[in-house]
């Protein structure tokens, strides 16, 4: 009888347990999928500051016409791949991100243009929503890690597998041919 | 598994033990019972022992209701802050902005500026949802990007860890023994011995305990004083800490703390009770290092030699720095949110071609993003110079102090 009871009690704190893992997993889980959407606002809102870029800099920059198709090709790519998961979009944008660059090096030349106040506006406006992607991505890959730790630890692996949660895929921005942008020194 | 999940459990309250909220938690209690006993000697002195309990812990409800639905409003009021927009500093606004998707913050704070020379910044709100962050436009035109950003982070951090609550709370328990402390004091001292007291017993005894009673009121205020100072110095280096995961660049921050302890500027708004929730304590003497109980922050030497000595950017670096810094092996960060990290590295300076001001331009940013916040009009004159006219210029028109020309307003 006794056994019998314990049987039961043990039986009743495996379900506790379980349960309490499994709603762990899924906080995780959203958790991640929040984190996510923060990089894909943040990736819009440089999409869509591109255009007025180009516009701005246009009139200036009459000889520099590869680096401005750079970036507008660069960017059809990128808005194409909206949907895409994080691997596949860390490319695209990687290939955007050092277009932009190379067109900000260039800029460095054109006086009259950083003395446009439209320009330094949206100039402030690039750089900080290019800070906003790279903390975002921070926050998401520290959210996937930590997913990716539960799934694959004892005792939660267990529950993940039988609940079916996959691991998270990591979101880094490549950016190619990074060696080639000039830095400006600091001074 | 019963006994592994038990083992963790053990593990884990240790911890908890061992870190710093609990430790706060502590220090918060101890007011709560100096409070209890400054109620108590009051009610004794005038006669009931219960009574004066009763009353001092109504009126500290009272006013932990109002600190805890007003107290950011009051703050924000008593240091002169001037809520803005993000047109008028979109620099201000994009930090604010990045530093809340770093920490994971739900909900972007308020922004406000301080008009003030001194470089300062504090974070207030009672909680992540419901915060605001304010800066004084030293600050705004002293720092550059990456040690606003340090700042900023720092403040950040205030709001996530909830410091921002647990100050304004302890803040209302300090006022609370001060105010009753004070006026018990003089009652006592100057309302006449035991004029209001009924009688009861009288003795060597008694009078004893009223001499302990008044010991107790002019000691209470100090004694709370000190421990508030105490919890306010823990919550500094955990808010450095955080700042620098967030950041991922320590050096920001370590910069702009130099910059910051290097001005002679004296922030004019702020006040012993306020003054924890600074980034660093705007009443400290130039030259002063010595950590002494009387401070509300460590001091910002170490601050700095720890931030600069990190080799990482997670809390485990931040801890084993603090170590090596400060020759302790004090562990001050839970380890649950140490191990939530792997290894973190650090970043490189922001590109400077990005959006890189001068001082002149900073300054020029910083009064128009003042005068916006100030309702100040801006009359165009046809000479180029632009005029601003503050909320109280009611004429209808207004002389160019340049060319002499007449504009209507």
């Amino acid at each position: 009888m006794i056994a019998l009871w314990i049987i039961i009690g043990i039986v009743v704190i495996l379900i506790f347990v379980f349960v309490g893992i499994y709603n762990g997993l899924v906080r995780s889980r959203n958790q991640v999928k929040n984190a996510w959407a923060q990089i894909d606002v943040q990736l819009k809102r440089r999409h869509d500051l591109i255009p007025n870029l180009i516009e701005t800099v246009k009139g200036y920059m009459k000889y520099e016409r590869e680096t401005l198709e750079a970036i507008i090709k660069a960017r059809t790519l990128a808005t194409q791949a909206a949907s895409a998961g994080p691997a596949e979009r860390g490319k695209v944008e990687g290939e955007l991100s050092s277009a932009l660059n190379r067109l900000l090096a260039v800029a460095e030349q054109y006086p009259n243009l950083k003395a446009n106040e439209t320009y330094t506006n949206l100039q402030e406006e690039l750089a900080s929503t290019e800070n906003k992607i790279s903390f975002s991505r921070q926050f998401y890959n520290d959210a996937v890690m930590g997913y990716n730790n539960q799934i694959q630890m004892f005792p939660s692996n267990v529950v993940a597998s039988m609940g079916g949660f996959k691991q998270g895929e990591f979101f880094e921005v490549t950016v190619p041919e990074e060696k080639e942008v000039p830095k400006v020194q600091l001074t | 598994m019963g006994f592994v999940i038990c083992g963790l459990a053990f593990i884990s309250m240790w911890h908890q033990i061992q870190s710093n909220r609990t430790r706060s938690i502590f220090l918060v209690i101890g007011m709560g019972i100096l409070l209890a006993a400054v109620g108590f000697g009051i009610g004794y002195y005038f006669g009931s022992g219960t009574a004066g309990l009763v009353i001092a812990m109504l009126i500290w409800a009272i006013m932990s209701l109002i600190g805890y639905f007003q107290g950011d409003s009051i703050l924000l009021a008593s240091a002169r802050a001037r809520k803005i927009n993000p047109e008028d500093h979109p620099r201000l606004f994009n930090v604010v902005e990045e530093m809340k998707i770093a920490s994971g913050l739900e909900k972007m704070p308020e922004v406000y500026i301080v008009d003030d020379p001194a470089m300062n910044a504090f974070a207030t709100g009672r909680d992540p949802k419901k915060a605001s962050v304010a800066v004084t436009s030293g600050a705004l035109q002293n720092l550059n990007r990456d040690e606003l950003q340090g700042v900023v982070g720092h403040e950040m951090a205030h709001v996530r860890n909830r410091d921002v609550l647990l100050m304004a709370m302890a803040a209302v328990l300090l006022g609370t023994i001060v105010m009753l402390s004070w006026y018990a004091s003089r009652f006592m001292i100057f309302g006449g011995m035991g004029r209001t007291r009924r009688s009861t017993g009288g003795g060597a005894g008694a009078i004893i305990i009223i001499i302990v009673a008044i010991v107790l009121m002019i000691l209470a205020p100090i004694f709370a004083q000190l421990i508030y100072f105490a919890l306010s110095r823990r919550r500094e280096y955990l808010a450095d800490a955080s700042s620098a995961s967030y950041t991922r660049y320590p050096e920001g921050l370590a910069s702009a703390l130099e910059k910051i302890a290097a001005s002679t500027e004296q922030l004019k708004s702020a006040n012993q009770a306020t003054a924890p929730m600074y980034i660093i304590n705007p009443f400290r003497k130039q030259g002063m290092s010595a950590q002494n109980l009387t401070s509300t922050h460590p001091p910002i030497e170490d601050r700095i030699r720890i931030l600069r000595a990190m080799g990482g950017a997670s809390y485990t670096d931040y801890t084993k720095a603090y170590q090596q810094v400060l020759h302790t092996s004090k562990v001050f960060i839970p380890p649950s949110e140490a191990a939530a990290v792997g290894i973190v590295a650090l970043r490189h300076a922001q590109p400077e071609t990005a959006g890189k001001l001068d001082e002149v331009e900073r300054t020029r940013e910083t009064n128009n993003a003042l005068w916006n916040a100030h309702n100040f009009r801006i009359v165009q004159c046809p000479c180029g110079t632009k005029l601003r006219l503050p909320p109280s210029y009611k004429k209808s028109e207004i002389k160019c102090p340049h060319c002499g020309r007449i504009n209507p307003v």
